[in-house]
């Protein structure tokens, strides 16, 4: 399987490896996919007083690409503010990549990732229902 | 140390430079056809081809009249059991096999199914072993041939083919084993060995890719039906012309695997052991197939909670085989793996690593630091293996499959 430069650079260096305290109340962690379909992501998002993700931290049971898509996303989320986050599409990342077709879920995933992070936040905080209006 | 290192010899070896040597007059200076008769160019051929026969008879103790020639295992494999199921199908039509054969077997079983004839699958045991009672309870009256492998070609455990044959005589069944993996790495003497059909290749023992034998036994007399037809070379059994240098190749590989698979075999079962533990020493680390019944080349290792993908990326520096196929869209794990009831995810995270006349120990030393230094990596990358180090059953997580 030929991957692409960005994919083994992630793969090799992967950005923001690791976990925050779960029950930290500026964290938000979100966990996707199932072992048995070789992909499980967990990422964790730290939120400001301003409101913005001032880090983020992953780590993923999966391929090369699941991997890499995890690793660009903890990049991508640092700086956002939940909204702005929320608004990453997989298209975004598999463009970033160069994913070829049969790795795209990885992507799907990575998004599917950043959103279960979000919401995790907001239940904590109890503004899930109102911020989900302004996204929509 | 050149890499990356060739730790796969279960999928082919290379030729043995003194093999090669041996080869290349055949294809520019004796280069006739064996089967020509009026002229020193053929008589040479010929003499060429059945002294190679008479070495890869030797190797495994047969008439040298009871070697045909073929293109390599998969022919060898059809040829036995559709040659076979053919001729006998008078008699019965009822065949045994089991779930771990190569798919050299096992696709022909099927097409033999799509022809009217029934095939009992055998599991195997979690060792992945077939069991001798359970292949006794397999046979009825009206079974004719059965086909079990000497050695599985991803784990490397034996079977238990010796009594399985003794079996097969008292009862007048057909029994054809496959032995591509056990060519040139276990004692096979037909002498005592009671199988009718037996399956051999040359690239599995330092010989070249495309040329490999199917033993047929003379006393008691086994008839098969020759599924290629034209010149009636082979006694009948295959025709098409010798390939010369190919059968040169075979038979030279199969005098010096006599002569030096003792002294390979213990070569390898210390480099073997030393890899083994090397490995070891990794937590949740699992070795698929029976680790004493087993052919001292192989070592199959399953990593829990590493995906397989990712791990055979991590180990791109030593040429090792995966027990998942992740290069296609599906994900799907060994067959071999499944049938010994390993999970999805175990199967996927196993890594082949066989071993050969070539491998040296800086190699395996190497091999066994690398793999301990990548699944370590994986792990804190894992986040199975954090819920793991924390204490979560993972079985009692509700997935979100997707």
């Amino acid at each position: 399987m030929a991957y692409s430069d960005k994919v083994i650079d992630h793969y090799e260096n992967p950005r923001n490896v690791g976990s925050f305290e779960k029950g930290d109340e500026a964290v938000g962690t979100g966990m996707v996919g199932a072992p048995a379909c070789g992909d499980v992501m967990k990422l964790q998002i730290k939120v400001g007083a301003d409101g913005r993700i001032e880090d983020a931290r992953f780590k993923t049971y999966g391929c090369g690409s699941a991997i890499a898509s995890s690793s660009l996303v903890t990049e991508w989320v640092k700086g956002k503010t939940l909204d702005e986050a929320a608004t990453i599409r997989n298209t975004q990342i598999a463009q970033e990549l160069s994913l070829p077709p049969v790795k795209i879920h990885c992507s799907i995933l990575a998004e599917d990732a950043i959103k279960a992070a979000i919401d995790d936040y907001r239940k904590k905080h109890g503004t899930g229902a109102a911020e989900e209006k302004k996204v929509a | 140390m050149k890499l990356p290192i060739y730790l796969d010899y279960s999928a082919t070896t290379p030729v043995d430079p003194r093999v090669a040597q041996k080869m290349i007059p055949y294809l520019t200076e004796i280069f006739g056809n064996p089967a020509s008769r009026s002229h020193a160019f053929g008589w040479k051929a010929e003499e060429a081809v059945e002294e190679a026969r008479g070495h890869v008879a030797a190797l495994i103790n047969a008439d040298p009249k009871e070697i045909v020639w073929t293109s390599g295992a998969t022919e060898g494999n059809n040829l036995a059991i559709k040659g076979a199921a053919h001729f006998y199908k008078t008699k019965g039509r009822h065949l045994i096999t089991q779930k771990t054969e190569h798919k050299a077997v096992l696709d022909t079983c099927r097409e033999l199914e799509r022809q009217g004839f029934e095939v009992t699958y055998l599991d195997v045991e979690p060792n992945g072993i077939v069991s001798l009672e359970k292949f006794k309870a397999a046979i009825r009256p009206d079974t004719i041939l059965a086909s079990i492998m000497m050695v599985n070609n991803e784990i490397g455990v034996i079977h238990p083919v010796w009594e399985i044959g003794e079996l097969c005589r008292a009862k007048g069944i057909i029994f054809h084993c496959d032995a591509v993996q056990a060519g040139g790495r276990l004692e096979i003497d037909m002498a005592s060995f009671k199988c009718d059909l037996l399956t051999l290749t040359a690239h599995k023992m330092y010989g070249p890719k495309g040329i490999g034998a199917l033993y047929v036994r003379r006393k008691p007399r086994v008839r098969m039906e020759a599924q290629i037809h034209g010149g009636g070379h082979e006694r009948g059994f295959r025709s098409g012309t010798l390939a010369t240098h190919q059968i040169v190749g075979f038979g030279e590989a199969a005098r010096l695997a006599k002569l030096e698979m003792a002294t390979d075999n213990e070569r390898v079962r210390a480099l073997r052991d030393m890899l083994w533990k090397g490995i070891q020493e990794i937590e949740e680390v699992y070795v698929n197939g029976d680790l004493e019944r087993r052919i001292p080349h192989n070592l199959n290792v399953s990593f829990n909670f590493v995906e397989g993908e990712s791990l055979i990326m991590a180990v791109k520096d030593i040429a090792v085989s995966s027990g998942s196929a992740c290069t296609s869209a599906s994900l799907e794990p060994s067959y071999v793996l499944r049938a010994l009831g390993r999970s999805d995810e175990l199967a996927h995270s196993s890594i082949r690593i066989t071993l050969g006349r070539f491998t040296t120990e800086a190699e395996v030393s190497y091999a066994a630091d690398l793999i301990k230094r990548k699944v370590a990596k994986l792990r804190e990358l894992s986040p199975l293996w954090e819920m793991y180090k924390e204490g979560v059953d993972l079985n009692s997580v509700q997935w979100a499959a997707h």
